[in-house]
Order: C-alpha cells, then structure tokens, then sequence
C-alpha cells in the first residue's frame, strides 16, 4: 500500500541523512521525499511516500520514531489528508494553434503559464498525484522539453495538528 | 564503585575557563568514568596533553583501536558501566568501526570519542580526514560532530544519556582539532532532557495482566529470555518469576548467565547449536514468553517453521523488536527489570499457577533431556575441546568472567561451561565479531580486577587482535587464553564438510605459530597441552598463577564439530543431534 508519512525532526545537521540512510540500509523503498523548515526553526518536517505491506510500514514507523532526530512520526494516510505535488513542465508552444491547445489544457487543470518564449511555455501546475497524472496524460500529444516535480507534500484534515 | 568515589571530584571545575581538550576530560571525570581505553594522534594531541595533565583519570594504552573499543565493550558487559573509548581522526577512527559495529549489534553503552581534523579542513581531503559521523552512521545508535567549543560538555553528557537508556548502544562524538585548542567556561549538565527522545520504561499495565493471564493458562510455556535480560540486570527479577510460574527457561546466546544454568527448570541455550530440549520446547509450545530477546535468525532457524502453536508474549525497551520477525499477541514495551517488577506485582492478584497444568509437559520435557544432547565421545586420544570447558567450568568453580572469540569454540564455551549469574558470559553474539576476544577479556579483568578471566579462542580468531599480548603486559593482567587450536578455522570448516562435499577451501591454518613462544616473546607465560591426561593439571597450573597471564594452547581434535545442529533454513524440530546423522542441506545463509 501506498502510504505518505510525515515527520518532524530535529533541524540538525545530518538528520535528513539518518533517515535515507535508514531506508537504505533496510531496504525500504521511497518513492518521493521532500524536507523543509517550519515555523518553529529548530524543526524540519519531513514528508514521504514509501509502499509497503501492513508489517513493512509498522517497522518503518517503528524505526523512523527510534531515530534520536526524530520527534514525531505520522502516517497521514491513515486518515483524511490532503497531498499536493508542484510541477514545472517546459514544453514546446509553436505557432497559435498550439498554444491556444496548452491555453485551453492550462485553464481546465487550474495550472499557470509561468514562463513563456517565441517557442516555449513552461507551465505549472498543483495537485494530489491523480491529478498531476492526468495533466501530464493531456501533454501527450506535446513535446516536453523538461519536468521537475517537487515531490509530494501533505497535512492532515481536521483541527489535530502535528507539533512537537 | 569509582562513581560514587569521583561524586567528590564532581564539577570541581564547574564555571572554571576550559580548554575544549581539558572540558573532554573533566566531563568525563564528571560523568564519574573509571577507564577511557584509547590510542593517540595528530587531532587529539590536546586531549592526550589534558589527559597527562589530570590526575583523575585512568588511561588504558591499547596496541590497535578495534582493541580499545572491544576492551571498553568486555569492561561494559561485565560490570554495567559504560566503556568509553579515545582515538584519533582518519585511520584511528576507521579502525574503531569493527568494535563499534560489535557493540552496536548487543546493545552495548559505549561513548567513543574522535578527533577530527580542524573544522576550516573539513571537506577538504585533509590529512587523516574521514567522514567519521557518515561512516558509522549506521551503526551507532547515535553520533554527533562537535562544532563549537561551548557545547563539548553537553553533547558528552548527551552522549552517556543516550547511550546507557532505551535500548542501549555506542554513540559517537566527533571533535574537530581546533575546538579543543579554543576555551570556554566549563558546566556540565546535571541531566539532560531531549522532547526527540524519551525511552518508555515502565509497561503498560493492561497489556501486562493479559501477557500474564495468557502465560498461567498456558499447558506448555516456554519462557525464552535474551541479551536484555542481561542488560537490564534483571537475573534476580527473572529468576524470582520463573520460579514462581514454574515454567521451562531457555536463554539465547547473548542472555546465558541471567538464569541459573544449574536450575532444574532451565533447558539450556537455544537456537542453531542449541540443546535439543530447549528447541523441542520451542517448537511444541503453546505460549512463548519473550524477555529482552529479539527472535535473530540464528535462533528461530526457518521462520514458517518457528514455534508454530506458540502464542508470543514479547518484553523488550524497543518497539521496533517487537512484531519485527515474529508477530507478536501481546506487546509490552519497557525496561524488562522494571516490567518484571510489575509481572510479580500483578501476580499478586491473579491465581497462583498449579504445578498440575504444567506436569505433562515437564514429563516431555524430561524426555527431550534424556536424549542427552550434548555428549560426546571421551574416550578419544586427542583432547576434546568439550572437555577443555568442562574442566574449565569446574577449575573456575563456574565463576570466572570468560570471553569468547568467534567460532566452533564460542558454541563449546556456550553449551559447556554452566553460566549461573550474568555478566560471566561475553561474547560478540551479533556481529560475531573474530578478534573480540581478548581485548574484551581485558576490559572485563580492568572492571573486575580480582575475577578470574578467561578467554576462549581459536587459532585463527586469537591472532586478529594478537596486538593486545602488550597491552596485558603493560597493565598486568592475568588473563587465562584457552586456545582450542584445531588448526583450522573450524566453523567455516564444519560447514564446508556438511555443505560443501568437504571442500575446505581456504579453513586449514598453515603456518600456526609457535603460540607458546610468541606469548613468552610478549612477557607471557606460554603452555603446550596435547594429551587429554594433562588438561586438568594445566588448567590448575595455571590459574594458580595469580599474576601472570597465561597462553593455554591446547592442541584439539581437528575433525570435531559443534552439534547439536540445527541446519540453516531448517526448523526447531529438525535437528541433528549427532554426527552419524545426515545433515540435510538446508538453505545455506
Ligand atoms: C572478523 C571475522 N572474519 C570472518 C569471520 C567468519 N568466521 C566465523 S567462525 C570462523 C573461524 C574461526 O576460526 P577459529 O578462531 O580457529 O575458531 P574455531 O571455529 O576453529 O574454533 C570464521 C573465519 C568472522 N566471524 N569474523
Ligand atoms: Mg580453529
């Protein structure tokens, strides 16, 4: 199963790499991993998507809380969540037709044209990951010239929050 | 105990102008260390030169690093206090990864210190530069690189706190050249309280009446106890539950001694050359009681055939042991002394367990026992290396401190020498580390100076760590080795003659040395013992030697194996009792 997990660590040097090194050296899989500060500056939150089967996922929450950085560990996923995804898409937009295509695709995905070129548009656009793979399904028929997504974030629904 | 003596000495300096060479020391005195087992270099020439400086701390000179951090772990598991180990950057601290790997895998305490080279340096190849925190990242429990002089003091008591709670391990502490030139006021901290980390330590009470409740209505419990057992000094607490339950015990390797061995309901070790009882048990159960004990592979043999009627209650300080190879029916997080505790507390309310529910078992049991596992042929003309315990075990009076080595003699050392209190029994169960040895007997003869230490080897094991001869010179440590010289590396030979069709490639030690003139050349006392007639008399002769440490090189039988055998990927039932038994290749890990 899919499942994103959010932690919050201390902001120390080296934090970030205990936790990939314990994902590593375990063999547990990361699909996407993002890390940033938060409000509070001596605290990270860390947020990561991994798959595994009920036993699997129990040791990586069992081993993520043993790590000394870590102060919290959640599995969003266990209950109603919001997940969002960034990405930038530069593709190729030649002659009117074209972009008046990427115009229309842009507007009903709720993106932003952010850059723009005699040749190029690079787009943007945010959404949970079913959507990012539907927008990048309706590039198809475009040429894409580069890709950068940010890799997902995510925060519980409701009151409850995560906090040290 | 030293930690009480040094409450005296305690924050002498405290608010004193310090060099951060001189705050290593005196947190260290503060922290109430006895010994610090190190090796000197470039990045820590200040620390050394505090050191000379100080009158209140004790500086044991190892011949190699893996040596200083294999003696502070022997001082550690025989006497429960943290070891503490100094070295160099660079090649000081690679070579300290093997004993940090070693202890990390027991759950050893241990607080190493590192120099590093200067912090504008860092990053820049410099001489004897190592990424010292990245390379041991995965084998401590913690590590942390020093970057201001101001917080030396803090991360050293950081650095005990964590080490010696929870689940205990080594953890590291790396310090650049230049911040231990640099001053500042000296403090150090009292305690320290982390919101990132908060070892639970008392169990959850609801979850102990039912682990209990479970284990009294139990036909046939097993009550199976490991390494934490021992960790947590929880040998009387045990002892005191078993006794009242009534049930069979059996400890792992890294738990022998925190049950009586001689105790009529203990069924010896367990696991790939346990006693055939103890494995029997384990199979057949219907409960199993886990107590600081965390289900290894070389224990449960193949998982799908591991205890398979067996319910599991499971005590362990760390979640992540629990449920992690064996799905666990009830949980109990907490320090297994103080769960223990509870365990006898609560017992008080429930009904006491009747000796009838449990009769038939222990007629099974009596059964396995009389299949009397661990004979073997004494009637041979070589010297059998069972015997050699077994004469070891009665010379001592079951008493002496033994540390083993890796191999065919660490299984005798385990199934023949009875362990009846803990901390008597150490050796490198984890990582299974050669080498480990005699530097560990060491630290256990300077933590315990009037035991008798022995230290059971192998002709290949003893000459990893063959250095430390200089060490027991220098400091005087009567240390007894008995080495089982077999010529051969015999385990790795073992399974190549069952496995293998008898290919023994690379096993046959050429060129042994003369071991009795290499311990003389050392300041030792060397012996030669080849016939079975002279084992005993050796042996006495040379404990009788108070002061000198003596080298027992005791010629083996070179074709003798370690049985019983459970083989890899084989289950508890399927044991090899002797030799003439077909060894059926089972999955070879
Ligand atoms: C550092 C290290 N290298 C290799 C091994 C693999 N190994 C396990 S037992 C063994 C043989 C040990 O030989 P010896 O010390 O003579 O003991 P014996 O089995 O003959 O009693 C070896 C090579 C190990 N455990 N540790
Ligand atoms: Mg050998």
């Amino acid at each position: 199963m899919r499942r994103i997990i959010s932690v919050l660590l201390e902001n120390e040097s080296g934090a970030l790499s205990r936790v990939a090194g314990l994902f590593s050296a375990r063999g547990y899989n990361i699909e996407s991993l993002t890390v940033a500060a938060t409000e509070d500056s001596t605290l990270s939150r860390l947020t990561m998507v991994t798959r595994g089967n009920d036993a699997v996922i129990e040791q990586i929450l069992k081993q993520l809380n043993k790590l000394i950085d870590v102060v919290k560990v959640v599995d969003i996923t266990e209950g109603a969540h919001l997940e969002r995804e960034v990405i930038l898409v530069k593709v190729q937009a030649k002659g009117s037709e074209a972009r008046d295509e990427m115009m229309r695709l842009i507007e009903i995905f709720k993106g932003k044209i952010v850059d723009v070129t005699e040749t190029t548009y690079t787009l943007e656009m945010t959404g949970d990951s079913a959507k990012i793979s539907s927008f990048l399904e309706g590039l198809k028929n475009t040429k894409i010239l580069e890709t950068v997504r940010s890799g997902i974030t995510g925060i519980s629904r409701g009151k409850s929050a995560l906090r040290a | 105990m030293l930690r009480s003596h040094n409450e005296r000495l305690l924050n002498k300096r405290s608010g004193v102008e310090l060099s951060g060479a001189e705050i290593v020391v005196q947190s260290l005195v503060d922290e109430g260390v006895e010994f610090v087992f190190g090796y000197p270099g470039g990045a820590t020439l200040h620390i050394y030169d505090a050191i000379f400086k100080h009158d209140g701390i004790n500086h044991i000179l190892t011949r190699h690093e893996q040596g200083a951090a294999h003696a502070a772990d022997g001082y550690t598991r025989s006497t429960g206090n943290t070891g503490v180990v100094l070295v160099t950057s660079g090649p000081g601290a690679t070579n300290v990864v093997t004993g940090i790997a070693t202890a990390h895998m027991d759950s050893i305490p241990m607080v190493i210190i590192t120099g590093q080279v200067m912090t504008q340096l860092i990053g820049n190849d410099a001489f004897q530069e190592a990424d010292i925190v990245g390379i041991t990242r995965p084998c401590v429990k913690h590590n942390m690189l020093i970057k201001d002089v101001k917080n030396i003091a803090s991360a050293i008591k950081k650095a005990f706190h964590i080490a010696e709670t929870g689940r205990p391990g080594p953890v590291l502490v790396d310090i650049p050249k230049d911040i231990t030139a640099e001053k500042t006021q000296y403090v150090y901290p009292k305690s320290v309280s982390m919101r990132s980390y908060q070892p639970r330590v008392k169990g959850n009470d609801r979850q102990i009446k039912r682990g209990l409740e479970m284990l009294l209505a139990a036909e046939r419990p097993v009550i199976y106890t490991g390494g934490g057992a021992v960790l947590a000094d929880a040998h009387k607490e045990l002892t005191e539950f078993a006794r009242y339950i009534g049930a069979p015990v059996t400890n792992t390797l890294m738990g022998l001694g925190a049950y009586p061995a001689s105790d009529k309901q203990f069924l010896g070790m367990l696991g790939m050359h346990g006693t055939y009882e103890a494995n029997m048990a384990m199979y057949e159960a219907d409960l199993i009681f886990a107590v600081g004990a965390r289900f290894d592979d070389r224990v449960t043999g193949d998982l799908t055939k591991f205890s398979p009627r067996a319910r599991f209650v499971q005590i362990d300080i760390d979640p992540a042991s629990i449920s992690k190879n064996v799905k666990t029916d009830v949980p109990i997080v907490g320090d297994v002394k103080v769960v223990l505790l509870q365990c006898l507390e609560a017992l008080k309310n429930l009904e006491k367990p009747e000796a009838e529910r449990t009769s038939k078992w222990w007629q099974q049991i009596a059964q396995w026992r009389g299949e009397n596992c661990l004979k073997f042929d004494s009637t041979s003309q070589f010297i059998k290396p069972q015997q050699v315990i077994k004469s070891l075990c009665e010379i001592t009076g079951g008493d002496a401190i033994v540390t083993s080595d890796v191999g065919q003699h660490q299984m005798w050392a385990a199934q023949y020498y009875d362990f009846d209190k803990p901390r008597r029994w150490i050796n490198s169960g984890g990582l299974g580390t050669m080498g480990f040895g005699l530097p560990a007997a060491m630290g256990a003869q300077f933590g315990n100076p009037d035991a008798q230490v022995a230290c059971v080897t192998g002709d290949g094991s003893i000459l990893m760590c063959i250095q430390e001869l200089a060490t027991c010179l220098q400091y005087k440590l009567p240390i007894k080795i008995i080495c089982l010289n077999n010529r051969y590396l015999g385990m790795v030979r073992q399974w190549q003659e069952f496995f293998y069709e008898q290919r023994y490639s690379h096993t046959y030690m050429d060129s042994v040395p003369d071991f009795v003139a290499l311990s003389e050349s050392f300041g030792h006392v060397g012996m030669r013992i080849e016939n079975p007639g002279d084992v005993d008399g050796a042996l006495k002769e040379a404990f009788d030697l108070k002061d000198r440490l003596v080298f027992m090189d005791i010629v083996t039988d070179q074709g003798e194996n370690v049985f019983p055998m459970i083989p890899a990927g084989a289950g508890h039932s399927e044991m090899v009792l002797r030799p003439e038994e077909n060894l059926k290749p089972g999955e070879l890990s």
